[in-house]
């Protein structure tokens, strides 16, 4: 990896030219030296290897969330151009829209998804994390991937969607084709769309009105069309937003968390001590891990960013998780702090399309860590974490643990 | 530029100078005042932004949106008559000196 100060273009400034590849295997084995590359190259660089332009410092990720005009997402939020080339699924209404389209679609889902919803599900997700924190002390030493980060949201999120027992299997490789498919036409995405049709299959079938439990948030999207706020063609589609974003990222999220509460425990006995830091811990986990690495934008016209001047139809990557250990904009960025004032912190977006099922995975976080930190005194990494790979999503396949009870 | 006074739950205030176009929360949050939270980074989601603004101000901020309503009706501290989210509320130059009161909790 190496920076050549070559100009771009007819910029006012010069664009680092890059050979990062942040789609590649050694890159997502450790991407922190490479983050720190891109961010000390310059406030926008050009990435030679996908020809697209990339930011990895806070203030540019930052101002390219905010500013939705300029940098869209309807020409797909991966290195596709849905202008050049078709898209693999039919867009989301959500993530691939831009205003006034997705401020409509948005405020449905921001509404099924409220306060007030939380308020609803609150005690059952915290008494299926009680549930899931006894099966572990019964277990002792477990996968700290498969039988909690994945399990608990399995426990609860597919039911709170409202969605049959059968066929669940699909949804974290549904989920994994998603998040794959945002990334450059490398083998991730390749393999991953070439065995993704028996899971679109049953997504597409899940999300129909009629598959989904009354009361959940499925039904309420569905509710919406009888008051006109969208349409029946867009409904199931709103649906799958749920499906593809909900779980996956969730699973990636917790197991963030436990894997830094694990790391450190000087930390996991500061949140013992205090048990009402548990959602800050699990906000910190998302900031250090990010556990959604990556997203694009396009451009709508020639823009100048921090001095370097983009022309109108590129991609542009943001890199979040580079944001979210800018050395300018946080202190000791590479310390996992549960009280660190985590608030500004990227790893759920900016602006408008930031993460419309924070509350959610707050509530996960928060209810999971909470009920781990009052029963479990120690959790020690015994064997080798193994890593699991995806051009946008960043989490581990496994991590062998042996907890102690309190 | 227009200044905002926070008065935290212990009587304790705090006078904040906001910088144009800013939002009560986006000025709060600049500043790093404890009791403002703003997890959804100002989007109307979150409603841990709350506040209570002082009486006589009240009537002098622009009516809020259908959305604010539905939020007020999730925070973690009772809502009131004079409850509002902080990042629905623009500062202009009228709203120099308004003051709001901090609830007790945000989660
Ligand atoms: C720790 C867990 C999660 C992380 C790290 C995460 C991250 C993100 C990020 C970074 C975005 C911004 C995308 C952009 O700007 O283009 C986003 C948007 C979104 N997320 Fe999440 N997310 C998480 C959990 C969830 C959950 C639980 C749901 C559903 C219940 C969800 C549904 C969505 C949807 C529908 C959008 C699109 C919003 C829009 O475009 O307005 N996410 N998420
Ligand atoms: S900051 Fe979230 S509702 Fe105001």
């Amino acid at each position: 990896m190496t920076a050549s100060g070559t100009p771009a273009s007819t910029g006012p400034a010069s664009i680092p030219h890059l050979d990062v590849d942040p789609f590649d295997m050694t890159f997502f084995a450790d991407p922190y030296p490479a983050h720190q590359l891109l961010r000390e190259a310059g406030p926008v660089v050009y990435l030679d290897k996908w020809n697209v332009y990339g930011v990895a410092r806070y203030a540019e990720v930052h101002a390219v969330l905010n500013d939705p005009a300029t940098f869209c997402s309807s020409r797909g939020v991966g290195l596709s151009d849905f202008k050049k080339e078709t898209p693999w699924r039919p867009p989301s209404l959500i993530l691939e829209a831009d205003p006034p389209a997705h401020t409509r679609t948005r405020a449905v889902l921001s509404k099924v998804l409220s306060p007030t919803a939380m308020k609803q599900v609150r005690d059952r997700f915290a008494a299926a994390a009680e549930q899931r924190v006894d099966a572990l002390i019964e277990m002792r030493s477990f996968d700290a991937i498969a039988d909690l980060a994945e399990a608990y949201p399995l426990s609860i999120f597919p039911d709170a969607l409202g969605l049959k027992p059968e066929g669940r299997e699909h949804l974290i490789p549904y989920a994994s084709v998603v998040f794959n498919a945002f990334g450059p036409p490398n083998e991730l995405r390749q393999e991953a769309i070439a065995r993704s049709a028996p899971h679109q299959a049953y997504v597409a079938e899940q999300c129909q009105r009629d598959n989904l439990a009354p009361g959940g948030f499925g039904a309420c999207i569905h509710a919406r069309v009888d008051d006109g706020e969208i349409t029946a063609t867009e409904a199931p589609l709103l649906v799958r937003s749920l499906l593809s974003a909900g779980l996956d990222t969730t699973v990636n999220g917790i197991g963030a968390a436990v894997y830094c509460l694990a790391r450190f425990p000087d930390q996991w006995q500061r949140l013992r001590d205090d048990l009402t830091l548990a959602r800050n811990a699990f906000e910190e986990a998302v900031r250090f891990e990010s556990p959604v690495q990556t997203f694009f934008r396009t451009t709508t016209r020639d823009v100048e960013l921090s001095g370097a001047r983009i022309g109108e139809g590129e991609k542009v990557l943001m890199f979040l998780a580079a944001a979210n250990r800018d050395p300018r904009r946080w202190d000791k960025p590479d310390s996992y702090d549960v009280t660190r004032r985590t608030s500004g912190h990227v790893g759920f977006g900016s602006g408008i399309h930031m993460c419309v099922g924070q509350l959610v995975a707050r509530l996960e976080g928060e209810v999971m860590l909470t009920a781990l930190a009052r029963r479990v005194a120690k959790i020690e990494i015994t064997g080798e974490p193994k890593r699991r790979f995806n051009n946008t999503l960043r989490g581990l396949d496994s991590l062998p643990v042996t907890i102690t009870p309190a | 530029m227009p200044a905002i006074t926070f008065i935290h739950p212990d009587g304790k205030s705090e006078r904040v100078e906001t910088a144009s176009g800013e939002s009560a929360m986006q000025a709060a949050t600049r500043h790093g005042l404890d009791g403002i939270l703003a997890e959804c980074g100002g989007n109307a989601m979150c409603a841990t932004c709350h506040v209570y603004v002082d009486e006589s101000w009240l009537a002098r901020l622009p009516a809020m949106a259908d959305d604010e309503d539905a939020l007020l009706d999730g925070t973690a501290s009772e809502r009131r008559p004079a409850s509002r989210l902080s990042c629905q509320i623009k500062v202009t130059p009228e709203l120099d000196g308004l003051i709001v009161r901090l609830p007790e909790r945000q989660v």
